[in-house]
């Protein structure tokens, strides 16, 4: 007669702990932190994890540190957190405020953002939001702690750099410029409760004159992961926010784009809107920016 | 397989249950505890049906394992009204039938209470906002979201 | 006596009341389906197909049978098989052939989510591991969705028995059309020629799911000697037992099923889905069995309703009187045929005096879940294209939206298409309702759009059992066989006290199981207020009459010389001084000692539920750039008869809008190119959310409707049938383009403004 194969569930209290567990139990174990994804995806049965180890217990993966260089956010930090917290809040409201578009009331307060990053949907609304803050992921693994920026961290949809026994600590966000904004805007056909169906993240820093310092762009759910458009960097640069610009930044996103069709969107309108969300979002860092 | 044994408060009473590692508060509340007033419309987070209060926030009981709830403190519905008297948003729910079949009212309940707590003064947008993640297919939220008003309104008044 | 005939001065009637069953809904303590446990209970689960269309080759069971804790598997050779039914065809087919296979696929499984196999085991996790362990070998056989191309030669056919049906006998080729339906009258050839304009176009929409909160959830307990206790979530729980009883080859009497609490239906909950299966579990273990399905499972594989192919063709004069109506319209079926092809047949052009006007329906099927009733069940897309284009109709002849609706508005003694006569009815109060309305002559700003549309519904009555007891401390039961989807026993009891005179909180309204009762027809298409309603009054009528012959043995008078005043019999003045009245407290205090128990009951087949239209005023914003559409402001006219409770009548409006609004922008079944559903979750199918929508105004309009002792009409339906097509004609206003395909979805809503753009326009 056959049996039932059981789940177990482990909360350690270190990193080095989750590590050893990870690598015992291979691909089977799952780090478990909001839930939000996970719980999901197990009752739907698309996975069968036989371990969950719960990180929420680290102390390390649930504080936000602020110096005054980085902020490091940890892993297991949930959204209404992240919301709560005044100081990250002025300094990168776009960050906030992607996270804050996950889900309902109910699900901010369970869902992280190590998990939406880890998740590694090409929908994840965090994720253009840090790409274009130029965050990095710190990794803990059995060698030990390593660095990769946010825009090398997802590697297609539902995969990871993340090499066996490895799971997200934290994430850094850099040292920003005196004037400098950022933005996040994404669009579901419904108000809320939806995925995104383009997302757009742009941070800007400006000059004295007025003109723009430095620009990163990046969108979600137009490719197979997340990714930055290099060439709005370029287009951005030393210039102002005039029509010409706005119209070759519209042009990089779309050429930046390579969606697919499904129950979402198709691929003519993700091409389209990531080119206006791309727009509408640097407006809106470059106004925060002239504003600081 | 042995049951994993968690101590925690709900509506304010110590209560222990013993759960297998993969089961949701959800399922813990009704199935362990026969506490159904709890629902579960979807199970994947979806439709708030089954929002309870764990440490002050609310959740969707559906998205909680019961292993992670040691010492927590949950509130559900059925301790939403202090006794025989209910809580004012139980109230005007009544007074302004903004329920029809009710099987969204619990969740929908909980969830205004929660974001009464947070903002007692809310405008029409921020509870439409707030109730985002609680579906209603019955009353096109209309008379939902004014038992909302009136009850914000109410507890002003009184404190 | 109530007066029948008096429109004022009611006590209980059109009073706002607080529902007898508010309390325990907002304090967790009503049970619904799934609320409910059996000690010894075992849970149920069904494996369903992944493959849209395909043979069964074999099942293995053995795996699943040894699996610990499993108690029982079943497959399709444990449920009973039925004939096929034959022509000449009922208007509503309950084919117990169809049914079987539905409930479990025989030698074919025709969906994505058609149940193959069942299990039983001692818990959940055990059950959906066991699934796993069954093994079916399909063999994969071409599908189709579409219905015009399911209707055409070359499509895989679903039934090899299925012809087509038409006055001429069956077709000699098997078909996936099932029949058509057709409303006929005047001359078409002549109307268009009369015609100084003519419109033509096609619509098309999408299967869209009731979207009720609460899952489908059953537990049913059979025993040795061949009887079953069955409690779920239903809109009809006398329909449940009839189908189940008649599946499973039982004794009516001896099934009795116990309707729960129900957490919405729609419509969707008046057919039978895991309860045969649950009994059959039952019967198979000697335990009870719960079923409770996923909301994956009641996307997969409960009804949506249908989705449609139309083309419409409508000519008027200049002065826009209409002259000529021509639709023709595919619905799908789904996998089983039974679309409502009649009531889609009656709605397209039963609002308008059309001399010459024809519709004709076809019932498709299609490799999709069997539909099943939607609100107002064919109606909301057939008002989408005639409301659609008389709209175009109405913009090319420059002339008011309302004012053409007018000119061409059905009076009383008009005909529907289907021969329908109509009494008193409201649809001119309604339109004059809507212009004078501030809504309607508001400013809009820009990118912004104003729609308007007109449904019509022609509600049903039929049979309702009423059962209502005086018990001896003056207090009344009111039993129902109806289940309270919406605040139904809210209205029994005001229509019950109204009828007594006494307080509303000396009646408890109760839903009763079958048991108990006599045959109920189902909570839907808002007839429970008009017929139940009809018969709570009945039945309290015949208490009152047994009062009045109480009070009249007590005073040695004779029953006319009582009369019945205001919750108290009272000797007519004529025939004796001195005495005054008896309440009804005293009353029931005397009957036991004076000849036993009073009890009133009523059983009727009513008719003349009457028509009603609703009229709906929408105003949206656009996002020329991504297609977005917010809906601004909604306003609802229509003629309720007579609003009992009118919460809840607001309520049923202001529900009916909002679904209309998700039916209209982004509700729909998307499915990949092996027609495996893609969105299973609320997540991807998307109602409308708090946050999507605004306050719905309501202007009820009152013309009763004769039939009824208080002038009760319907009103759950004809709220959605003209939401669609109201929200559409306000997107079409805002893009200054006309749009035929629901959904209006943003990229849909995007790439007409780009081509109208490209286009110069
Ligand atoms: C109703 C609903 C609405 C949603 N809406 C949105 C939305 O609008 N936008 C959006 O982006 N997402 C949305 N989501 C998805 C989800 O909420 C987010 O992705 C969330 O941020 C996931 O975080 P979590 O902590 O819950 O992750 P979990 O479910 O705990 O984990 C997700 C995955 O990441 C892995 N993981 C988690 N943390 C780590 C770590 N530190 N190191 C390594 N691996 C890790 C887990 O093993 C798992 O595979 C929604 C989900 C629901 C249920
Ligand atoms: S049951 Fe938890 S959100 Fe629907
Ligand atoms: S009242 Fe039925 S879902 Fe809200």
């Amino acid at each position: 007669m056959g049996t039932v194969t059981e789940l177990k569930y482990e909360s350690p209290e270190t990193a080095q702990a989750v590590v050893a567990l990870l690598s015992g139990v291979g691909p089977m174990a799952r780090i478990f932190a909001g839930g939000t994804d996970l719980l999901v995806q197990m009752h739907e049965e698309l996975i069968e994890p036989t371990l969950l180890i719960d990180i929420k217990g680290i102390p390390e993966t649930r504080e936000i540190d602020v110096t005054a260089d980085e902020i490091r956010i940890g892993a297991a930090v949930t959204g209404a957190e992240l919301g709560e917290h005044q100081e990250l809040k002025s300094r990168w409201p776009g960050i906030v405020e992607a996270v804050e578009l996950i889900g309902s009331y109910q699900v901010q307060g369970r869902a992280t953002i190590g998990g939406n990053l880890c998740n590694a949907s090409p929908a994840a609304d965090s994720v253009p939001a840090l790409i274009a803050a130029a965050a990095k992921v710190i990794i803990a693994g059995p060698n030990g702690t390593r660095e990769v920026p946010a825009e090398e961290f997802s590697v297609g949809p539902g995969r990871t750099c993340l090499a066996a026994g490895e799971f997200v600590t934290s994430i850094v966000l850099p040292k920003q410029n005196q004037r400098s904004g950022d933005a996040y805007l994404r669009f579901i056909p419904r108000t809320e409760m939806d995925i995104a169906v383009v997302g757009a993240g742009a941070c800007v820093s400006l000059n004295d004159d007025g003109t723009c310092a430095s620009a990163r762009l990046a969108l979600g759910a137009v490719a197979p992961t997340a990714k930055r458009v290099a060439a709005a960097t370029d287009i951005l640069q030393g210039n102002r926010l005039d029509d010409g610009v706005l119209a070759a930044l519209a042009k990089a996103a779309n050429d930046a784009c390579a969606p697919i069709d499904d129950k979402r969107g198709t691929i003519e309108f993700r091409t389209k809107v990531a080119g206006v969300l791309a727009c509408r979002a640097v407006k809106i860092a470059w106004q925060r920016a002239e504003n600081r | 397989m042995p049951k994993h044994q968690i101590t925690t408060t709900i509506n304010g009473d110590e209560v222990d249950f013993g759960c297998h590692a993969g089961q949701t508060l959800l399922d813990v509340l009704r199935t362990e505890l026969g506490m159904t007033g709890t629902k579960n419309g979807c199970g994947s987070g979806d439709c708030g049906a089954c929002t309870v209060i764990v440490d002050g926030r609310p959740v969707n009981a559906c998205l909680v394992l019961g292993v992670e709830l040691q010492g927590a403190e949950i509130e559900t519905i059925e301790g939403m009204a202090k006794g025989r008297t209910l809580h004012p948003l139980q109230q005007k729910f009544l007074d302004h039938a903004a329920l029809q079949c009710g099987i969204c009212t619990p969740g929908i309940l909980n969830m205004a209470k929660a974001l009464l707590e947070k903002n007692p003064d809310p405008t029409e947008t921020e509870v439409r906002y707030g109730l985002a993640g609680n579906l209603c297919r019955c009353t096109g939220y209309d008379k939902i979201v004014r038992a909302v008003l009136d009850a914000a309104a109410d507890m002003r008044a009184n404190g | 006596m109530a007066n029948e005939n008096s429109t004022t001065n009611y006590k209980w009637v059109g009073k706002r009341t607080r529902r007898p069953d508010g309390v325990d809904k907002v304090t967790g303590r009503a049970r619904y389906g799934d609320d409910m446990t059996v000690p010894g209970m075992l849970y149920g689960k069904i494996l369903r197909s992944p493959h849209a269309h395909a043979k069964i080759l074999s099942i293995d069971t053995s795996k699943a049978n040894a699996l610990k804790g499993v108690k029982a598997v079943l497959t399709s050779a444990e449920i009973p098989d039925h004939p096929l039914s034959q022509p000449p065809y009922a208007p509503i087919i309950n084919d117990m052939h169809d049914i079987s296979r539905n409930v479990m696929a025989r030698d074919k499984v025709l969906y994505d989510g058609h149940a193959v196999a069942a299990v039983a085991a001692t818990s959940e996790r055990i059950a959906r591991q066991a699934l796993k362990l069954i093994d079916v070998e399909y063999e994969v056989l071409p599908h189709v969705l579409d219905p015009l191309e399911a209707a055409g030669r070359a499509a895989p056919i679903l039934h090899e028995d299925q012809f087509t049906y038409s006055a001429d006998g069956l077709s000699d080729k098997p078909s996936n059309l099932f029949r058509s339906i057709t409303g006929q009258r005047g001359d078409l050839d002549q109307g268009f020629a009369e015609a100084d304009i003519i419109v033509e176009r096609e619509f098309t929409s999408e299967p869209v799911h009731q979207g009720y909160i609460e899952p489908l959830a059953c537990i049913a307990t059979a025993s040795e000697d061949n009887c079953v206790e069955l409690w779920t979530t239903t809109q009809g729980h006398f329909v449940i037992r009839a189908l189940c009883a008649k599946l499973l080859n039982m004794d009516l009497a001896k099934v009795r099923v116990t309707a729960s609490e129900i957490g919405g239906g729609f419509g969707g909950k008046n057919t039978v889905y895991g309860e045969p299966v649950a009994i059959r579990l039952s019967q198979m273990t000697g335990r009870p069995v719960r079923m409770v399905m996923t909301r994956t499972e009641v996307f997969r594989a409960s009804g949506p309703t249908v989705g449609s192919r139309t083309r419409i063709k409508i000519g008027a004069r200049k002065d826009g009187t209409i002259t000529a109506a021509d639709a023709e319209t595919w619905y799908q079926a789904g996998a089983f045929k039974g679309a409502p092809v009649g009531r889609a047949a009656e709605t397209f052009f039963s609002s308008y005096t059309i001399k010459n006007a024809r519709a004709v329906v076809h019932d498709v099927c299609v490799n999709r879940p069997k539909v099943a009733a939607y609100r107002a069940p064919g109606a909301p897309m057939a008002a989408y294209a005639a409301e659609g284009a008389i709209n175009e109709l109405a913009s090319r002849l420059a002339m008011d939206p309302v004012d053409i609706r007018i000119k061409n508005a059905v009076r009383e003694g008009d005909e529907s298409l289907m021969g329908t006569k109509y009494g008193q009815i409201g649809l001119l109060d309604v339109l004059e309702k809507v212009k004078s309305h501030d809504h309607y002559s508001a400013p809009l700003g820009n990118n912004q759009g104003r729609g308007f549309a007109l449904g019509y519904w022609m509600h049903g009555g039929g049979l309702s059992s009423v059962s209502a007891h005086l018990l001896d401390d003056g207090t009344v039961t009111v039993a129902t066989g109806n289940p309270d989807i919406g605040g139904s026993r809210s209205s029994m009891r005001v229509m019950a006290a109204e009828e007594l005179g006494v307080d509303i909180e000396l009646i408890k309204p109760i839903v009763a199981d079958t048991g108990s009762m006599g045959y109920s027809h189902l909570t839907a298409g808002s007839r429970t207020t008009f017929a139940t309603g009809m018969a709570v009054i009945f039945a309290v009528r015949e208490i009152i009459e047994k009062l009045r012959a109480l009070a009249a043995k007590k005073w040695r008078l004779t029953i006319d010389q009582v009369t019945w005043e205001a919750g108290q019999a009272v000797a007519s003045s004529s025939s004796r001084g001195g005495i005054q009245s008896l309440s009804l407290k005293e009353l029931a205090a005397m009957a036991t000692k004076m000849g036993g128990a009073i009890a009133g009951h009523s059983e009727i087949n009513a008719g003349g539920a009457g028509a009603a239209f609703s009229a709906q005023l929408v105003d949206v914003e656009i996002d020329p750039e991504t297609g977005f559409v917010t809906p601004l402001r909604y306003t609802v006219v229509q003629d309720v008869g007579r609003a009992i409770s009118p919460d809840y009548v607001e309520g049923q409006m202001q529900g009916g809008a909002v679904q209309g609004i998700g039916w209209a922008l982004n509700e729909a079944y998307i499915y990949d190119d092996q027609a495996r559903l893609q969105n299973t979750g609320f997540l991807d199918y998307r109602m409308p959310v708090a946050s999507d929508v605004p306050m719905i105004d309501t202007v009820l309009v009152e013309v009763p409707n004769p039939n009824h002792p208080y002038g009760v009409r319907g009103v759950g339906e004809p709220c959605l049938v003209s939401a669609p097509a109201a929200v559409a004609n306000a997107v079409e206003n805002a893009i200054g383009q006309t749009m035929s395909s629901l959904p209006l979805s943003p990229p849909k809503i995007l790439k007409r403004i780009d081509e109208a753009q490209a286009a110069g326009g």
